[in-house]
């Protein structure tokens, strides 16, 4: 297991340079400089920040510094907060999107196994009907406009809840549950397939045959076995709510990552928008190889095949 | 004369469908005695394991029973409210299933898994129940128990996982084991061992054991009566020396028939032409008429009644009526007949009388 492990660690830092060279790359294609807009600059000025910032140097210089430096999560300094570290702007921002991201995941995946099991106990009845149209719904809709919906409704009509900000755990619940729509929506929709198909196995006519009751065999046998394949789900569900907590963040405006990543898009701080992105990549494949390790903890047979 | 377990009569089970109601069981009746095992014989779709699906009360949720009785020891089954049969299964009637590949959960540990019945049934902690599923383990014969009771479904081969399964399946010495043609997906060579378990452990628990088969040959070794049935009616039934030896409806005839014996020398097996009624809407007359080359112009209009040959065998053909032409079997059949009454004197077809279907009921085991 440790040596599987440290395998999937080394893949995961030969992939980390292949995106920190992609993003030095791809900045360095874009249109338009951080100094693009200082039109009043003159030549010499101009010139003492190009060398302030290492923009001077040969672009193959550049890289490998950038590429060291990355390795070692400095990330440079920012373009537009004048003197700020990259990794400590970063860092302050992370726990808002951390927090929301990984109560989104908590949420969504929670609450669609158990409506999803349900629809799957009720098959064919109007409860599973009714279930399966808001997993649909749920797809489809993005979040954006259930961040709106629930924004109007609970908090501006109802005013439950805070309507946007990032005060204390009730000004969380919104962000969210609108976050958390789309893996409720996907692992609902899953697990009732994947409920379905167990209940009609053999194992569980023979745990009926056993003399179990409906809720013994949902409980010990029919919920492992259908959450296992939802595992592999979780990895790409975590990626989606990266990405989809950009939006939501600009929305409730949260003081996370995502609207810095976004405002630093629009000034063209590409210190910020490399250091984010290496981030976002490596969370990814942080939470790609702990649901592969929990894949083998929850199912005997792989677990026992390494 | 041995303590009666099971009664069903005058059973009489649909599906609902989309096309209308399929009569799967029709109207049958038979018994178990302690201790007794009775093979239910039948190809695909003949309503074997319909019948004893309904005796768990696991029948899926588009059957009705539309008439009948099962009693178990004296009481009555049907109409019972899930609660009532959770009790009952798993402790009193226990299955074993087809394929011990898929039967066992892969993600529990079998120590767990034979534990469980024991745990629900009984009220036993933990430990208890795992101490008796070793020593159900040891008695099932999988080798070194103590160091497999921790392993899962898949670390077994397929002969040892359906010994797992009878380890489940006896725990609570259950007084009646319904065995869904457990055989049908090991090897030969362990289909043998599996059956010579099942009889020991029979003798050991001492329970009875309802044996679904399409293997006449599975059937000879194993079972003390045989219940032929076809679309969803018993048609023969006696005692194994009775059916296979003095068998008397043309279906069991071209069952026989198509069975490979030691003294089956050269040629091709006889096999039955057709295939079975449309049980949407099963033929009013006997169900096998279509594919039956001794049929009477009877056969067609009238369902034929049981005709009883001795205290323990009966028959639905109309052939055994007095009015019906006198009839050559196939020869192979033929043949058992002159050994039957060379060693029973007493056995005569011409003395064959129409009784009430439910007269299947009076019949003792012959143990």
């Amino acid at each position: 297991m440790i040596k599987y492990i440290l395998k999937r660690l080394a893949i995961i830092l030969l992939t980390l340079v292949l995106v920190i060279s992609a993003t030095f790359f791809l900045m360095k294609l874009m249109p338009g400089s951080p100094l693009a807009n200082a039109e009043r600059l003159s030549e010499a000025q101009r010139k003492l920040i190009e060398a302030q910032y290492g923009l001077d140097k040969p672009i193959f210089i550049q890289y490998v510094t950038y590429l060291w430096d990355a390795l070692h999560f400095d990330f440079g300094v920012s373009f537009q907060f004048a003197n700020q570290e990259v990794s400590t702007l970063i860092a302050q921002r992370m726990g808002p999107s951390a927090q929301l991201g990984i109560q989104a995941l908590i949420f969504g995946v929670i609450a669609g196994i158990g409506l999803g099991s349900a629809a799957a106990v009720r098959r064919n009845t109007k409860t599973d009907t009714a279930l399966s149209i808001l997993a649909v719904l749920g797809i489809s809709i993005p979040s954006f406009v259930f961040a709106a919906l629930l924004q109007y409704w609970i908090g501006l009509k109802l005013g439950w809840l805070p309507i946007a900000g990032w005060k204390g755990f009730a000004s969380t619940i919104l962000p969210t549950i609108a976050l958390g729509m789309s893996p409720l929506a996907v692992s609902a929709r899953f697990i009732r397939t994947e409920m379905v198909d167990v209940l009609g196995s053999d194992y569980i006519e023979l745990a009926r045959a056993k003399g179990l009751s409906k809720r013994e065999i949902i409980w010990k046998h029919a919920m492992r076995n259908s959450l296992i394949p939802l595992v592999t789900l979780i990895g790409p569900m975590a990626v989606n709510l990266m990405t989809g907590s950009i939006v939501i963040e600009q929305i409730f405006s949260i003081p996370g990552i995502g609207s810095q990543f976004v405002s630093s898009i629009l000034t063209n701080d590409y210190q910020i928008i490399m250091g984010t992105t290496i981030v976002y990549a490596m969370m990814l494949m942080v939470v790609l190889l702990i649901t592969d390790i929990l894949y083998g903890l929850i199912d005997p047979r792989i677990r026992l095949a390494k | 004369m041995a303590e009666k377990i099971l009664e069903v009569e005058d059973l009489k089970i649909n599906f609902r469908t989309y096309n209308g109601k399929v009569q799967a069981i029709r109207d049958i009746s038979f018994d178990l005695y302690k201790g007794e095992t009775l093979a239910i014989v039948g190809e695909s779709g003949s309503g074997k394991s319909v019948t004893t699906r309904s005796l768990m009360g696991l029948l899926a949720k588009n059957a009705e029973v539309e008439h009948g009785s099962i009693k178990f020891r004296g009481d009555e089954i049907i109409g019972k409210s899930e609660d009532q049969m959770q009790k009952l299964r798993g402790a009193e009637i226990a299955m074993i299933f087809q394929d011990p590949m898929t039967s066992l959960d892969p993600t529990m540990k079998i120590g767990q898994q034979i534990a469980e019945p024991l745990i629900k049934h009984k009220k036993m902690s933990k430990k208890e129940a795992w101490g008796k599923a070793l020593e159900m383990m040891k008695l099932v014969g999988i080798p070194n128990a103590e160091a497999h009771i921790n392993d899962y479904p898949h670390q077994f081969s397929g002969g040892m996982r359906q010994r797992i399964v009878i380890a489940i399946a006896m725990i609570n010495r259950p007084e009646v084991l319904i065995a869904d043609e457990p055989t049908t997906a090991l090897d030969v060579t362990i289909q043998a061992q599996i059956l010579d378990l099942m009889k020991k452990v029979q003798k050991e628990i001492n329970s009875s054991i309802i044996f679904i088969t399409h293997d006449l040959g599975v059937v000879a070794g194993m079972a003390d009566r045989v219940a032929v049935m076809y679309a969803g009616q018993i048609i023969e039934i006696g005692t194994v020396d009775e059916v296979f030896n003095f068998p008397q409806h043309p279906y069991t005839w071209g069952l026989l028939n198509s069975m490979p014996t030691t003294e089956t020398e050269r040629g091709e097996l006889e096999a039955i032409p057709g295939t079975p009624p449309d049980l949407l809407e099963p033929p009013v007359g006997d169900p096998f008429a279509a594919r039956n080359k001794y049929a009477l112009a009877i056969d067609e209009e009238q369902k034929p009644p049981f005709f009883q040959l001795s205290p323990t065998h009966f028959a639905a053909t109309w052939l055994l009526d007095e009015r019906a032409p006198e009839v050559v079997p196939p020869l192979e059949v033929q043949k058992r007949w002159a050994r039957y009454q060379a060693a029973h004197p007493e056995a005569d077809r011409k003395q064959a009388v129409a009784v009430d279907a439910t007269a299947v009921l009076g019949t003792e085991d012959n143990n």
